[in-house]
């Protein structure tokens, strides 16, 4: 069928096939998170470009990654983001337009990035096979028998470092979140600029 | 000692040879490998088939059984008219939902009012892929992190309720959509901690390996490995409740506050997919609470086991298919047991605030856990070895054969005996409360006498 | 067309299809910097540009040499974990300033910023 048509293998087929959806979902959710103007829906978008990323870490072995990316990302940080945008937003159809110039010179930007960082990607290649070189193709070096297992004798061997520090930074931030969202009461606008 | 783990973990291809394929496509048909095509169909067939009737089988069962255990519990019949003990209850709920008429409030946001069933239900029915029915009956067994991972879908579904409460552009909706945030966010912390407990002892997370591991009997279970994975059953038990807004902590959608919470403004088919969603999601977790402390798929004997390690070396087929149809009547009935506990405590204690809600999280159940996971790892450290897989790596009913540590195989055992003696006792209880119960001199169902009107 | 959509999609997928993924998310998320007033919808930008960057690292670790044959290296998938963990922590400190400055201001429009003073 397909596969014989095109002369490729079935994992292939697949690999590719799964590939261009998740990547579809996640660059059409991303655009729609810049394109939205109710704050509710873009938040909606972002969960499924964060959900679709978790996708494309599956793909990239990364399990765990992916887990993580849905548990602290999608269940944790996004519901923060949404509870922020229930608590500033004083309708839910506001609209705030940016000005037309500034669409303007934001696509031209967005554009010259976007051209400038693809040139980068296709332009950058190495001579097959050598160490150090960012091949083509993809190698496959296996994967572990006991991925999760690797990944806590890294956390707590290689970089254990970085993980105690980033077990105080964390500490710190709730102090200080918890500090900074006390709630000074609202006041009213006149008394504050008096 | 042999790990006998899982393969390897994920590659990225969604079709791969699986216990249901081989059987099919190999044995029965005789082809020599399945076309990617046929494997495929496969796949969407076992989905749709049987995850999806499993499904709407458990959440129909689940409704009727619920309205009979409340009935029972607040001393009436429940459901009995329709049907032989009113067991059609659910189909003819099914049919007066289906037959609603559609409601779409006027200002609500009418395309995520839309979709937000389907954001809540979908996590929920992703999880299913890793439940371990068998030992060969799971439909992704290759997942290293099998346990993460249904933890981490079951966190995007919060985000399906909070998209309801917002887009019904209703006050009580919205409040049942913040309180269920609060709620179930808090309480993935204990939750997620009582299964790193359980893991520990366990050494994976991958959850055909935590079923593997407890096939020897039920002395080989996690709950009785340590007294801290013994203290984590209850501590994800009580977490698992609020993350299910059931129970006491059913404030989402407390009846008797907030109209019905955050689906409010659901009516018909769709408040159906947040029904659906939430017995799902009861039978997921008590599923896994199942996998990680009672066994999974494991009888008290450890005969599963023992037939399952006679017959995957050879290629006996169909006695692995009987071996894995009966494992999995098994697993369900765990989970369903659980349901009932879980059931059992939705009609007996009252609700508590919502600030009690969270003080009950973050000031009683996050120090537990934190402490047991605290002594699990000093356990584990000091004490621990991992026993290995039963039947495969050592024989579990000769003490001699286990290369444990005196301690821990001391502790295992004594900890059996306390829990055998406490679901003894409490069989025992509920038995006689049952039959005294019978005996009662005027039961509250005896309508009371007619009193004459004084003329 | 076909031509150019087989020439494309044909090729197993690599390391250059997953960057150039990220690369997209990038930009979108720069977009989003550029033209939200909302204060969380800038917030929601930073978060795009994280997560296209996690995309590479990901990638980066399954594609690139490193570790061993059958215990691939895990550099990679480590930073993207710490990655994560900082934007977690960044998003929340970044919250409670807009909620402060929501309450000072009454209002979530970064244009509105400018009435701060120093």
């Amino acid at each position: 069928m397909t596969n014989a048509l095109l002369a490729i293998s079935d994992e292939q087929l697949a690999t590719n096939v799964l590939f261009y959806a998740l990547a579809a979902g996640v660059a059409l959710s991303a655009l729609a998170v810049v394109l939205s103007r109710n704050i509710v829906r873009t938040a909606l978008f972002l969960l499924f470009t964060l959900g679709g990323v978790a996708g494309v870490y599956f793909m990239l072995n990364a399990e765990f990654l992916a887990a993580v990316q849905l548990v602290v990302y999608a269940g944790g940080t996004l519901i923060l983001i949404v509870f922020a945008v229930m608590l500033t937003s004083k309708s839910p159809f506001i609209r705030f337009d940016p000005k037309a110039i500034e669409v303007v010179v934001a696509a031209i930007a967005g554009a010259i990035m976007l051209v400038a960082l693809l040139a980068g990607i296709i332009s950058t290649h190495g001579p097959v096979g050598t160490p150090g070189a960012i091949v083509r193709q993809p190698l496959d070096w296996g994967t572990s028998q006991y991925p999760v297992a690797d990944l806590g004798q890294a956390l707590l061997g290689d970089y254990l470092l970085p993980f105690e520090l980033a077990s105080v930074l964390l500490l710190v931030v709730m102090i200080g979140a918890a500090f900074l969202a006390k709630g000074r009461r609202r006041r009213a606008a006149g008394e504050e600029k008096a | 000692m042999s790990w006998a783990y899982a393969i390897a973990s994920f590659p990225a291809l969604p079709l791969a040879d699986g216990f249901g394929q081989t059987l099919v496509f190999k044995d029965f048909l005789g082809l020599p490998a399945a076309p990617w095509w046929a494997k495929l169909a496969w796949d969407l067939a076992i989905i749709a088939g049987v995850f999806g009737g499993m499904l709407s089988v458990i959440a129909m069962f689940c409704i009727w059984w619920e309205r009979k255990v409340a009935g029972h519990m607040q001393c009436r019949f429940g459901p009995n008219r329709v049907g032989p003990i009113g067991i059609l209850q659910s189909v003819a709920d099914g049919l007066k939902l289906m037959l609603k008429e559609d409601l779409l409030p006027r200002d609500a946001d009418k395309w995520m009012f839309r979709f937000a069933p389907y954001v809540a239900f979908t996590p929920v029915f992703a999880a299913y892929m890793v439940l371990p029915f068998g030992p060969e009956f799971v439909f992704e067994r290759r997942l290293a992190v099998g346990v993460f991972y249904i933890l981490a879908v079951l966190s995007v579904e919060i985000m399906g309720v909070i998209m309801a409460g917002w887009a019904s552009n209703n006050k009580w909706a919205i409040y049942g959509a913040m309180r269920e945030a609060c709620q179930m966010v808090s309480y993935e912390i204990p939750l997620g901690i009582s299964i790193i407990v359980a893991v520990m002892a366990a050494g994976t997370l991958n959850m055909v390996d935590l079923g593997n591991l407890q096939g020897g009997g039920i002395h080989t279970w996690l709950i009785f490995r340590n007294p801290f994975t013994f203290a984590a059953f209850f501590a994800y038990f009580v977490a698992s409740l609020a993350s299910n807004k059931r129970a006491p902590f059913d404030l989402p959608e407390s009846e008797s506050e907030l109209v019905a919470g955050f689906h409010t403004e659901y009516s018909g088919l769709r408040f159906s997919f947040f029904f659906f969603a939430e017995y799902a999601a009861m039978f997921v977790v008590g599923g896994i609470q199942a996998t990680l402390f009672l066994g999974a798929w494991n009888d008290p004997f450890g005969i599963i086991g023992y037939f399952h390690a006679k017959f995957a070396d050879n290629h006996h087929d169909i006695q692995l298919l009987v071996l894995n149809a009966v494992a999995s009547g098994i697993f369900v009935t765990k989970a369903m047991a659980i349901i009932f506990v879980q059931m059992w405590l939705r009609w007996t204690l009252p609700r508590p605030r919502i600030d009690q809600v969270l003080y009950a999280c973050v000031k009683v159940l996050l120090p537990l856990s934190c402490c047991l996971l605290l002594g699990a790892s000093l356990w584990g450290l000091l004490v621990g070895s991992r026993p290995g897989v039963p039947w495969v790596d050592y024989q579990p009913f000769s003490w001699s054969d286990w290369q444990m540590t005196p301690v821990a195989l001391a502790t295992q055992v004594i900890l059996t005996l306390i829990g055998l003696a406490g679901l003894t006792g409490i069989v025992l209880w509920v038995g006689y409360a049952a039959v005294t119960g019978r005996n009662l001199k005027q039961r509250l169902t005896d309508p009371a006498d007619i009193i004459p009107h004084a003329a | 067309m076909t031509l150019t959509l087989a020439t494309i999609c044909i090729p197993p997928v690599g390391l250059y299809h997953y960057l150039a993924l990220a690369a997209f998310v990038f930009v979108c998320g720069l977009l989003t910097i550029l033209l939200k007033r909302n204060a969380i919808g800038i917030l929601m930008g930073v978060e795009l540009i994280l997560n296209a960057a996690n995309i590479n690292l990901a990638a980066f670790n399954r594609y690139a040499h490193g570790g061993l044959p059958g215990r691939p290296a895990l550099d990679g998938q480590i930073f993207a974990l710490f990655v994560i963990v900082l934007a977690a922590a960044e998003a929340a400190i970044a919250l409670a300033i807009f909620l402060n400055f929501y309450n000072n201001i009454a209002s979530i429009d970064v244009e509105r910023g400018k009435e701060l003073r120093g």
